[in-house]
């Protein structure tokens, strides 16, 4: 189906090339699932299976991709659009049409399709993709999950026989996550599509993965074998496989079905309860914001309705809930980008929406889910005395606590050749260097991979440990049970949990953690804990 | 929802129809300054929206446009009591007037002002507000994506920037505000020089890197793939938009009375051949459309109405002109012309004949 023989990839204006001697093999009707840490060049690889890569990037591509026994070489993308789906990262700059069946016809019209089939294949996927009650709406008032959905359909129609997606479900909450991953598990079994999928948050999709490539970021390293081989050896792991290495399962499992049938024995192994020396449940500090009674609405839309919430120093809260659910403009309430229409928001006795920017900002820091768009200059070292100068602050200040975060990132770096991880420090450092007592953090983890994220992880603890209030609002149930001490959970404005990280993870089926599933129902929510019951000695009285 | 009533939908009105009814609807306006049957055409294209409108971001921008039409009348009217000519009339009040240089003589400012000169003011304005009603009307009714699928095959490649210009907008704004609201975490000022600086920069990288998305996108799903031969597209665009051209030209001789009469039908008939000569050249090989919107009895029925309306106009114009104006000096009651009142509600009708909109952003 594809083959790569001995392909290399050099960007322009590169050194070295993003891919060497890539050596693989897929087969027909399999799911291959493309893991390695960011930037080591999944995308790369992706692009190059339709001839994005070279024909669109530029750069300069060496050795053989045959597709279908086309190669890539003399097939430009459009060429190779009825073999080849490609779904990109963003599907919103994706969309060319306002109407979801419009879209989901658009590369048939390319094709030059004749019209019944046209109305049959559109009906088909509509079917396949569980769109149907969508067809007449605006893409543009649809939900993540759906949107994603309708770009998938998009290529799905001019009947590929191989889709490549690209983080297909990296900005969508678990449910919406599930919705997509299930499409396309229908479509493998079903129809027979091979699928080629790059994703960072492997606990979502490793289970239905027939193939793993692993793309290491070293020359010469990308493999492919059985997800159990190949997990073993991965830099990049998900929960499962940390705990299989952890309690020495051989095989490792996979699916927390397998899993949960190793568990008796582990189990057996471990105390009745987590350790609580790992992570002192925190004394809890002074109340340093406070909501009371806030209801906002968009239009008609009633966005938050009667919050009532404390946040105290050195708490790591994380705010979860669906898309839309109200997160985002709970966050904006607090840093007061918007006031509130009903209620109060008080941060160390003050309203952050009545203060200027700059006083502001010594309050009360956000990194919005974009980090980027809060990068303005051309370089890291401007950045940070840009900030400096923002926040009125003595010069260096951002850029020592950017060193803080995350050491040795060169001064001369264009902000937007940052990795994610790398820029979501640097958007942090500028936040944090005025020392505001409150730091909120939107959907943090948007593009990390696990290294990233654990090192996401210390920072935050970090943070707590200092005595900030973290505030998180987040879909990775993994981040919040690793970072959090508390989590809120909001539905349709409201909040509807609020308590510890460990009883409400554990007792909520849509926000437990891999870990948490897998040894339910004993409340032990990481590996890390795991590990450390695992390693200390028995000191049981 | 959408879903459990395609049994019974009825394809929506094609939009070149409701174009063409909007706009020789505005025709008739522009032939008109008396109040009662401007008042009767803005009535015409309000009720038509209300009733056929489809639920969509677009539909909102038709009150946008009223209240523009509403600004031209005020406007029209503070122009008229600083600079315009000075009729005689009742006086309302004086402003003082400024002696201007020999060379600028015709051009007055200040003197009486007169209630004949400011209700006809008023009413010119009122006939442009009357026009953009109508525009509006048909921007409400139809998405500028329905109607650029109509586009002609010649023009396709220029229909697809326009449709991703269209698309880009809402887009480049959300992303402006998202920059501004960073700008303010950072406690940055939002104003001055560097304040644009620090906008325009993240806007437009945003922007440059999501038209990098669409065009690889649009490249994946085979755009480009069946072109006809480079050439014959030029021939064939260059050819249709030269007849597009002509038949503008042409329309404005046509609808202007004061216009020479060669600028009227002729380059019409020259432009329409045109168009038709480069549609055909494209014709062959290529895309192919899903669904496109049929023109049936309801789209004959649309335009007709519409260009009886006109018709009826014209006719009372060319017998009788002055039921059609405003009487200013001396200020007077304006005639009800039977024949243009009858001929304008005849363009209602659509509210009956066009089939309801399907609701396309029920959440």
């Amino acid at each position: 189906m594809i083959l790569f023989e001995n392909m290399s990839v050099t960007y322009p204006d590169q050194d070295h090339p993003a891919l060497d001697g890539v050596e693989l093999k897929i087969g027909e009707g399999e799911l291959a699932l493309v893991i390695g840490p960011t930037g080591a060049g999944k995308t790369t690889l992706l692009r190059s299976v339709n001839g994005l890569v070279p024909h669109f990037s530029g750069g300069r591509l060496t050795g053989r991709v045959l597709v279908e026994g086309r190669s890539t070489s003399d097939h430009r993308p459009r060429d190779l659009a009825d073999v080849v789906g490609f779904v990109g990262q963003d599907p919103d700059a994706t969309f060319v049409a306002d109407i979801v069946e419009d879209e989901l016809a658009y590369s048939m019209e390319n094709l030059g399709l004749s019209a019944p089939t046209m109305r049959r294949r559109v009906e088909d996927v509509l079917d396949i993709l569980n769109l149907h009650a969508l067809r007449q709406r605006a893409i543009m008032s649809l939900s993540g999950g759906q949107r994603q959905r309708v770009a998938i359909g998009a290529v799905l129609t001019a009947a590929p026989r191989l889709l490549v997606l690209d983080e297909p479900t990296s900005s969508l909450d678990p449910i919406s996550a599930e919705e997509v991953l299930a499409a396309l598990s229908r479509l493998v079994h079903d129809q027979g599509v091979t699928i080629v999928v790059a994703e960072h948050r492997l606990e979502r999709i490793v289970h239905a993965a027939d193939v793993i490539v692993h793309v290491p970021g070293a020359p010469g390293g990308v493999r492919s074998g059985t997800p159990a081989e190949m997990l073993a050896i991965s830099s990049v792991a998900p929960p499962i496989v940390r705990l299989a290495r952890v309690a020495r399962w051989d095989p490792i499992p996979l699916s927390v079905r397998d899993a949960r049938r190793l568990a008796p024995g582990l189990l057996r192994r471990l105390p009745a309860s987590p350790n609580s020396g790992r992570r002192p449940s925190p004394t809890k500090g002074p109340v340093v914001a406070s909501v009371r009674r806030l209801a906002a609405r968009y239009g008609r839309l009633l966005a938050l309705d009667d919050i009532t919430l404390d946040l105290a120093a050195g708490e790591v809260t994380a705010v979860m809930g669906r898309n839309g659910a109200g997160k985002s403009t709970l966050l904006r309430h607090l840093v007061g980008l918007r006031s509130p229409q009903q209620g109060t928001v008080t941060v160390a006795q003050r309203k952050p929406s009545a203060l200027r920017p700059a006083e502001a900002a010594r309050l009360v820091g956000l990194v919005p889910q974009d980090p980027a768009s809060m990068l303005s200059a051309d370089s890291v070292a401007v950045e940070c005395t840009d900030a400096d100068h923002d926040a009125s602050l003595a010069p260096g200040s951002t850029r020592a606590a950017l060193e803080r975060l995350m050491p040795g990132l060169r001064d001369d770096m264009h902000p937007r050749d940052l990795s994610e991880g790398q820029r979501l420090a640097l958007a942090l450092a500028i936040v944090l260097a005025p020392a505001p007592p409150l730091i909120l953090l939107d959907e943090p983890t948007r593009g990390l991979d696990y290294i990233a994220k654990a090192r996401l992880t210390t920072m935050l603890r970090n943070l707590a440990h200092d005595g900030h209030s973290v505030v998180l609002a987040t879909h990775d149930v993994e981040l919040v049970a690793d970072a959090a001490d508390r989590v809120v959970v909001l539905a349709d404005g409201e909040i509807i949990t609020d308590g510890p990280t460990r009883e409400v993870v554990c007792h909520s089926p849509g926000l437990a953690s891999q870990v948490a599933r897998i040894l339910a129902p004993a409340p032990w929510l990481t590996v890390a804990e795991v590990e450390s019951a695992l390693t200390a000695p028995r000191s049981e009285p | 929802m959408a879903g459990r009533l395609t049994s019974l939908r009825v394809a929506p009105l094609h939009p070149v129809a409701w174009w063409a009814w909007a706009i020789l609807l505005a025709a008739a306006a522009a032939r008109i300054t008396n109040p009662i049957c401007l008042g009767l055409i803005l009535a015409i294209a309000g009720w038509v929206v209300v009733s056929r409108r489809p639920q969509s971001t677009w539909a909102r921008s038709y009150s946008t446009l009223l209240r523009l039409g509403a600004l031209v009348v005020v406007i029209r009217v503070v122009i008229q009591a600083l600079f315009g000519q000075r009729i005689p009339g009742h006086t309302l009040f004086t402003i003082p007037s400024i002696a201007l240089p020999s060379w600028m003589a015709g051009v007055t400012v200040g003197g009486p002002v007169t209630a004949d000169a400011l209700v006809g003011a008023a009413c010119q304005g009122l006939r442009l507000a009357a026009i953009l009603g109508c525009v509006g009307a048909a921007n409400a009714l139809v998405s500028p994506f329905r109607l650029l699928r109509c586009v002609p095959a010649g023009l396709y490649e220029v229909a697809v920037a326009v449709t991703v210009a269209v698309s880009f907008t809402p887009q480049v704004i959300s992303s402006l505000g998202q920059v501004r609201d960073a700008r303010r975490l950072r406690g940055r000022a939002i104003s001055g020089l560097a304040g644009v600086r620090g906008l325009a920069v993240p806007v437009l990288e945003g922007a440059l890197e999501r038209s990098l998305a669409l065009a690889a996108s649009m490249d994946s799903r085979g755009f480009g793939r069946r072109a006809v031969s480079v050439t014959r597209q030029r021939v064939a665009s260059a050819t249709t938009l030269a007849g597009l051209l002509g038949l503008a030209v042409g329309a404005y001789g046509v609808l202007d009375s004061g216009a020479p009469p060669a600028l009227g039908l002729p380059i019409v008939g020259t432009g329409a051949l045109l168009v038709i000569a480069g549609l055909i050249t494209t014709s062959v090989g290529g895309r192919t459309r899903y669904r496109p919107d049929r023109w049936s009895g309801r789209e004959w029925c649309t335009v007709l109405v519409s260009a009886a309306a006109l018709a009826a106009v014209v006719v009372v114009g060319r017998h009788d002109a002055a039921s059609l104006a405003m009487p200013v000096y001396p200020l007077s009651f304006p005639a009800v012309p039977p024949l243009a009142v009858v001929g304008l509600l005849l363009a209602a009708l659509p509210s009956i004949v066009a089939p309801r909109p399907i609701d396309t952003a029920v959440r």
